[in-house]
């Protein structure tokens, strides 16, 4: 199903980027008001083969894609898979340690709050989440940069610094993107986390166990919470992959150079190569996405098996 | 006692005369111009499309890559509010013959590029060959800017002259534009596309570093040309594309300014969180707001409708309202208020829509509507850029201001590109239309108002042949003053007799910056004074 779900991405993506009206040209010689002739604009249409056929263009990048060719930015001119390379480290850092945050926080309180369900526990666990789901994350970001301004004066570091070159550096400006969409992504989580092991709690082979005499512990991680995470883990898989390209607001709140800023720039400047080649990696990301999930599965529940 | 109060009193004139001879000279010692440090600033922009000066128009290029280059002149950066104040960059001094055909530049001769190479006449020529005569395949934004040049020679390797086809007051500020990097000639000989993605310069920095989308890193020139600069040690230019994170990284000390300015929201926010940390400096702006009545389209065919639509705005009380919300503010015509060729007050007033008497401009205006058979309650549609400073604010003005006059205006935002779609293709009724220029150069500033097949960026799509012949004249006037009533007889037949377009108002620009930043004087255009030469920074 992969490659022929690809495909139909990019047959749509090239479509409805050519159905808007406008493009790059105008972007890159006019918005400034300054003064250019329509020869410069028809050299630079000539330049980066937009006076082509929509067919030919089309042909061309479908050409390219064979060869894992992602074509070059209409912007900056560089390869596409360079721009997105270049970017891609510090979406799939901030999403790991948003996922992190939110596997950490949401699996114990979505156990506690089944295990002590109507409870104050459980009250103050579902406040929690509801809020967290209810709390956009770029507008959790402004609050914690504001925070940070009016009681320390302080703001994140602006330049990414990889991780293995300066570890503090580099939390010093991660972390806070991905608390805040880490704390939404947690509510989620928690939610679903709460609900499957109230379900697996009232299944018959958790009693049994329980009849049986066997541990409370023993019961909760080896016959419910396995159970349990199915859909959990579907959760975090779907999520994981909405964050690689999905951090449009919040990485222009905490000005980060992902991939959800790359997308946003590259859809003002009409860059379609940029645009096609950043849609084609998100949907490949949701799909090795599931094919993971799919895998955990297996892990999860052994009589899941696949041919 | 009175011995103690004796003393107590010769000590405390002792201590107040130290102070009185000492302020003075650690007042000076803090103004003088200190080195190193590292100046961080916001480009507000994603990125640059390319490194090419001579192939893009943006900012973008101009505040992260200026400081990398020389120019032959340059805007004076002691007096970069004055149009007319040039002076030398890579070269030393300049003549004009005496019919005004021929310029001859100087260089100094101790201009290196990064590479240590010798900067000659041959890169001068190359750059400025590339720009009015690009080869093949290469772009060059400004290649219009130099129709009267005729030929570049560089007849020994510190002298560069300019042929012109005609004498003009329009070849200087051409010249002098900040984009016309100079480039090294060996390079533009073997590939001309290497710049766009390198830099190669004679400026005050060399550079370090450039992460797309992320920020531009440069280190001082130890070889720099002007003696004892730059100030600096280096900067970092860090893109950050909205105004949120901009201003946030001001009040946090990530960064020290943004040189092309804040709204005046972003400034009152920045000046009430650090006080006396924070300077400001504000300059008229040479970007014009204006109005493009479609004049292919009905009844903004007839000069009654368009002088009606004009002489509705209450532009002078609009300066006071909008300025305190949006980055526009001066009254003015077409040409940059302040310039030598630029209308007077009192002759602005004269103009259709500039009177100070606002009731009975519109009292004309609903007469002339009438006259025209335009209906009480009409309906257009304004269209107008998606972006906030200062379009949509204005915009939302205008809107109120033809109100007055009983037109019923709706509101139309399109994004950019489908925006300059619209407006080339003429689908619309009026606009909103905008010109920015980089140096004062009144006689290339105001082509966009030509005839549409003369000018690429009419968007009025009118043909007035009295007005390119008007321009003809003023392009070929090299006399200040006659140029000047040449130039008042287009705008008035611009903005008044066939209100081809309406202005609004000019662009103002607030630049607040950290206090700790010396050196860099405000100028009309955010394009100008950026090779960070002489700024410097107090130490912390």
């Amino acid at each position: 199903m992969m490659f022929p779900t690809l495909l139909g991405v990019a047959v749509l993506v090239f479509v409805l980027m050519r159905i808007l009206p406008g493009d790059i040209v105008e972007v890159r010689f006019a918005s400034e008001g300054g003064t250019v002739s329509p020869e410069v604009l028809q050299q630079e249409r000539a330049r980066l083969g937009l006076d082509q056929p929509i067919w030919r263009q089309f042909a061309d990048w479908m050409a390219g894609l064979v060869r894992l060719d992602l074509g070059r930015s209409m912007w900056t001119g560089a390869t596409v898979s360079h721009e997105i390379s270049i970017r891609a480290q510090l979406s799939l850092e901030v999403a790991i340690i948003a996922t992190i945050v939110a596997v950490t926080l949401a699996i114990p309180l979505g156990v506690i709050a089944a295990l002590r369900q109507d409870t104050w526990i459980d009250y103050l666990v579902r406040m929690i989440s509801i809020a967290g789901l209810a709390t956009p994350s770029f507008w959790f970001g402004i609050l914690i940069l504001l925070a940070f301004l009016i009681l320390f004066h302080w703001t994140p570091p602006m330049t990414y610094v990889p991780f293995w070159k300066h570890p503090w550096r580099n939390l010093e400006q991660l972390i806070w993107p991905a608390l805040a969409t880490g704390y939404r992504y947690s509510a989620v989580a928690t939610r679903m986390t709460r609900s499957s092991m109230l379900e697996v709690l009232r299944e018959d082979y958790v009693r049994t166990a329980r009849a049986k005499g066997l541990w409370q512990r023993l019961i909760l991680t080896r016959h419910a919470l396995k159970n349990a995470m199915l859909p959990v883990v579907t959760v975090i898989g779907l999520e994981f992959a909405f964050l690689i390209g999905g951090l449009v607001v919040t990485e222009q709140v905490f000005n980060l150079n992902g991939l959800g800023k790359l997308f946003v720039d590259a859809v003002t400047h009409y860059d379609y190569t940029l645009v096609q080649g950043l849609v084609l990696v998100v949907a490949a990301a949701f799909v090795l996405s599931n094919f993971f999930v799919d895998i955990v599965y297996g892990w999860l529940d052994p009589r899941i098996r696949y041919r | 006692m009175l011995i103690h109060s004796h003393r107590r009193c010769a000590s405390l004139i002792i201590v107040l005369l130290a102070l009185l001879v000492t302020l003075p000279l650690s007042r000076a010692r803090a103004e003088s111009p200190v080195r190193g440090g590292e100046l961080v600033y916001i480009v507000p922009a994603s990125d640059f499309p390319s490194m090419d000066g001579h192939r893009e128009e943006t900012y973008a290029v101009i505040h992260p890559l200026a400081p990398f280059y020389s120019l032959l002149i340059k805007a004076n950066p002691e007096n970069p509010s004055d149009p007319t104040s040039f002076v030398g960059d890579a070269a030393e001094n300049w003549s004009a013959s005496h019919d005004g055909l021929t310029y001859t530049f100087k260089l100094r001769k101790n201009v290196k590029f990064h590479d240590e190479s010798p900067m000659t006449s041959k890169d001068v020529k190359a750059s400025f060959d590339e720009i009015i005569s690009p080869p093949t395949g290469v772009i060059s934004d400004r290649k219009a800017m130099f129709f009267m040049v005729k030929e570049v020679a560089a007849p020994d390797p510190s002298t560069v002259v300019f042929h012109l086809k005609f004498p003009t007051t329009a070849f200087l500020p051409a010249i002098a534009n900040p984009f016309n990097w100079i480039y090294k000639a060996d390079i533009l000989a073997k590939d001309p596309h290497w710049y766009e993605t390198h830099v190669m310069g004679t400026g005050p920095f060399r550079f370090k570093e450039y992460v797309a989308g992320s920020h531009v890193t440069g280190v001082r020139n130890p070889d720099y040309f002007m003696p004892g600069l730059p100030y600096l040690d280096g900067f970092q230019a860090l893109f950050i594309e909205k105004e949120a994170p901009e201003v946030a990284a001001i009040r946090g000390g990530r960064a020290m300014v943004n040189f092309r300015g804040f709204p005046p929201k972003a400034v009152d926010e920045l000046k009430a969180a650090l006080g006396s940390k924070l300077a400001v400096q504000e300059s008229p702006w040479n970007c014009g707001l204006y109005v493009a009545p479609n004049q292919k389209v009905k009844p903004f065919d007839d000069v009654r409708v368009r002088r009606a639509l004009t002489l509705a705005l209450d532009r002078w009380q609009g300066s006071q309202v909008l300025s305190k919300i949006a980055i526009v503010k001066t009254v003015g015509g077409i040409i940059f208020p302040g310039s030598p060729l630029a209308l007077s007050k009192p002759e602005l007033e004269k103009l259709a829509g500039y009177a100070p008497d606002i009731e009975a401009s519109r009292r004309e205006a609903r007469k002339l509507l009438q006259e025209a058979g335009v209906q009480n309650g009409f309906t257009f549609k304004l269209h107008n850029r998606n972006v906030e400073q200062p379009y949509k604010t204005v915009g939302i003005w205008l809107i109120d201001q033809w109100r007055k006059i009983g037109l019923n205006v709706e509101h139309w935002v399109e994004p950019t590109a489908p925006f300059f779609a619209t407006l080339r293709s003429g689908s619309f009724q009026v606009s909103v239309d905008f010109n920015c220029q980089a140096v004062v150069n009144p006689v290339l500033d105001v082509s966009k108002f030509l005839s549409a097949d003369k000018a690429g960026d009419n968007y009025g799509h009118y043909i007035d042949r009295a007005l390119d012949g008007l321009h003809d004249e003023i392009v070929r006037e090299p006399d200040q003053t006659k140029a000047a009533a040449l130039m008042h007889q287009f705008e008035k037949r611009v903005l008044d007799e066939q209100a081809h377009y309406l202005m609004t108002l000019w662009w103002h620009r607030i630049v607040p910056y950290n206090a700790r930043l010396h050196g860099w004087k405000i100028s009309p255009s955010h394009y100008i004074n950026q090779d960070l030469a002489s700024v410097w920074l107090t130490p912390e």
